[in-house]
């Protein structure tokens, strides 16, 4: 039997059905925390389960949560919905598949924070998932399960979804707050941070699908009980969303700490036959490249020792790339995403990403030159430290950790690489 | 026009939001304004505006700004495929250039029947399931994952036989 926290749909049908939820003990944790708990006892419980942020910044949850504003009211929940990393889709099978728990999740969020009303901001290519959590919001409604006087007290909750457009930047939490309140989805300068000034300038806390959907377990069965999985620092599972040559891509749950090797060659199935795997990037388009070296392989998938091998664990959606892959062909992809998917707010990554798209076009050309290479370097080296947010950012992991640890890709080509 | 055709549905989507902050309302009102022909003509757009309290500049820059919203009328279909790393790794761009290829259009073009728009578009968190590719139209957006040329252009023909 393996040990499912949110993919619990694979090996309990009718999971995402109300009654089949229910009939698991659903909503259970969700008539705890609202009949017997206080607000601040649900964040020392989330505290003390280690859970850490699973949209990619890694952020202790509960601790987010103790910063609410509590001299300002009315408090916000944001649910970030808006998957857009390439690489990354995972909170897509979560929300098809097991809808309630992530809604329950999103309750037991609110009532922690004294929100009575949260939002579930999804990409608008999910019109399919949002058209069904709203029935689903439909039916716990009509189940007295959202709405006022929830289990016979005082609490009251809401929960909407709200579509966004076409734009990876609002799934950078700020800019998801001024898309909300419909206007361009451009990130703020922060501090001040959403617990304090959130969305309609309320305390608002943000947090994604997969993180969410971990609380009605833990609210059920307890910190210890969470803490039994993963590592010491980094508790819990993680569904790793892996993609790209590998025989089998899909979600895998696994717990936090499983290495790379066990990932890709136990569950992915490997490398598609007559290829090897050439580098890893753990965290998506966001990511620095890793060399698939056996001790890279050997290294647990977990916040701490991801760094240690030069990348960060993120979102976990990890990016195989065989021999056949030229590095330089791959930041041409990686930068068309980004200069294509930047705001246009901040200087550094509006020109920054502009200029390394037509770089790397150039690298890509037969007239490449090793000047063309130090120019790319030199470009993605400015933009680093210098951006608004997090996308300019996450722009040059690629291509400085690409050109640094794979030289043989790049120009002068001695022999005909593809 | 919006408020007359769709009273129920311009009341729903501006419940969701609290009463003085109606601006929130401009992206679902895009789309409800969009599902008829495709795209925002500048009469939706005005109303838009006055419903959300906002000037016709603001809306016209959101439209602008988010990619799933169209100010010109285009194929009834837009056919998106991704071609982002983790899809291209699995042949995504070579499935996308024979599509074009066979239905004898360019990328970013319409078929001459003006019903079928091919784009590549960013990451749809399909990776797992490439080649793939979402269908807009007035009717919503549907993924269609683990796809082929042929599955692809069956696909197209279904949609070219509906009216």
């Amino acid at each position: 039997m393996t040990d499912y926290i949110l993919l619990r749909h694979r090996e309990i049908p009718g999971l995402n059905t109300l009654e089949g939820y229910r009939a698991t003990g659903g909503f259970n944790a969700l008539r705890k925390v609202i009949t017997t708990m206080q607000p601040d006892q649900v964040t020392e419980v989330v505290k003390a389960s280690g859970l850490r942020g699973r949209g990619g910044a890694g952020f202790p949850t509960g601790m987010k949560w103790s910063f609410i504003d509590k001299k300002t009211y009315p408090h916000y929940v944001v649910a970030n919905a808006d998957e857009s990393e390439p690489g990354t889709f995972k909170d897509r099978e979560i929300m098809e598949s097991n809808p309630f728990q992530f809604l329950e999740g999103v309750a037991i969020c609110a009532f922690a924070v004294e929100a009575k009303a949260a939002y579930i901001y999804l990409r608008g290519e999910f019109w399919q998932v949002a058209n069904s959590l709203d029935e689903k919001i439909a039916e716990m409604e009509a189940a007295r399960l959202l709405g006022d006087k929830l289990f016979g007290t005082d609490a009251t909750l809401r929960i909407f979804t709200h579509l966004g457009a076409g734009a990876y930047i609002c799934g950078e939490e700020t800019a998801m707050l001024e898309s909300l309140e419909g206007k361009l989805g451009q990130p703020r300068l922060r501090p001040p941070f959403p617990p304090s000034y959130g969305l309609y300038g309320k305390p608002t806390i943000v947090n994604n699908v997969e993180t969410l959907t971990n609380l009605p377990l833990i609210l059920d069965k307890g910190a210890e009980w969470y803490r039994s999985f993963g590592t010491d620092k980094s508790p819990g599972t993680k569904v790793f969303s892996l993609s790209g040559n590998v025989n089998r891509p899909g979600n895998y749950e696994l717990p936090l700490g499983t290495t790379f090797r066990q990932l890709i060659f136990e569950h992915g199935g490997g490398i598609p036959a007559e290829h090897k795997i050439k580098a890893i990037m753990p965290a998506g388009a966001s990511s620095s490249l890793i060399i698939a070296s056996e001790e890279a392989l050997d290294t647990p998938m977990d916040y701490e020792s991801v760094p240690k091998v030069g990348a960060q664990l993120g979102s976990a959606s990890v990016i195989v790339v065989d021999d056949s892959v030229n590095i330089a062909w791959l930041l041409n992809k990686t930068i068309h995403f980004f200069k294509h998917e930047s705001c246009g707010k901040c200087t550094p990554c509006r020109e920054g990403t502009y200029w390394m798209l037509h770089l790397t076009e150039r690298l890509t050309s037969t007239s490449a030159t090793q000047a063309d290479v130090d120019l790319l370097n030199s470009v993605a080296s400015q933009i680093k430290g210098k951006c608004l947010c997090a996308l300019g950012e996450f722009s040059i992991e690629a291509v400085l950790s690409g050109i640094e640890r794979f030289p043989q890709d790049f120009p002068p080509i001695s022999n005909s690489a593809s | 026009m919006l408020r007359e055709k769709y009273t129920d549905e311009v009341r729903r989507i501006l419940a969701k939001y609290p009463a003085d902050q109606k601006r929130s309302a401009v992206m679902p009102l895009l789309y409800l304004a969009q599902r008829e022909g495709g795209y925002i003509t500048k009469g939706a757009l005005q109303e838009i505006a006055e419903i959300c309290e906002i000037t016709s500049t603001e809306v016209a820059s959101i439209i602008g700004f988010y990619s799933l919203y169209y100010d010109e009328p285009a194929g009834i279909y837009h056919i998106q495929v991704c071609t982002d790393l983790p899809c291209a790794l699995r042949g995504a761009d070579e499935f996308l250039q024979k599509l074009c290829e066979n239905l004898g259009i360019k990328v970013g073009e319409t078929t001459v029947d003006g019903k079928i728009t091919v784009e590549a578009v960013m990451c749809l968190a399909g990776c797992h399931r490439a080649p793939m590719f979402q269908v807009q139209s007035g009717d919503g957006l549907v993924y269609h994952e683990d796809q082929t040329v042929e599955s692809a252009m069956q696909l197209i023909e279904t949609l070219r036989a509906k009216e």
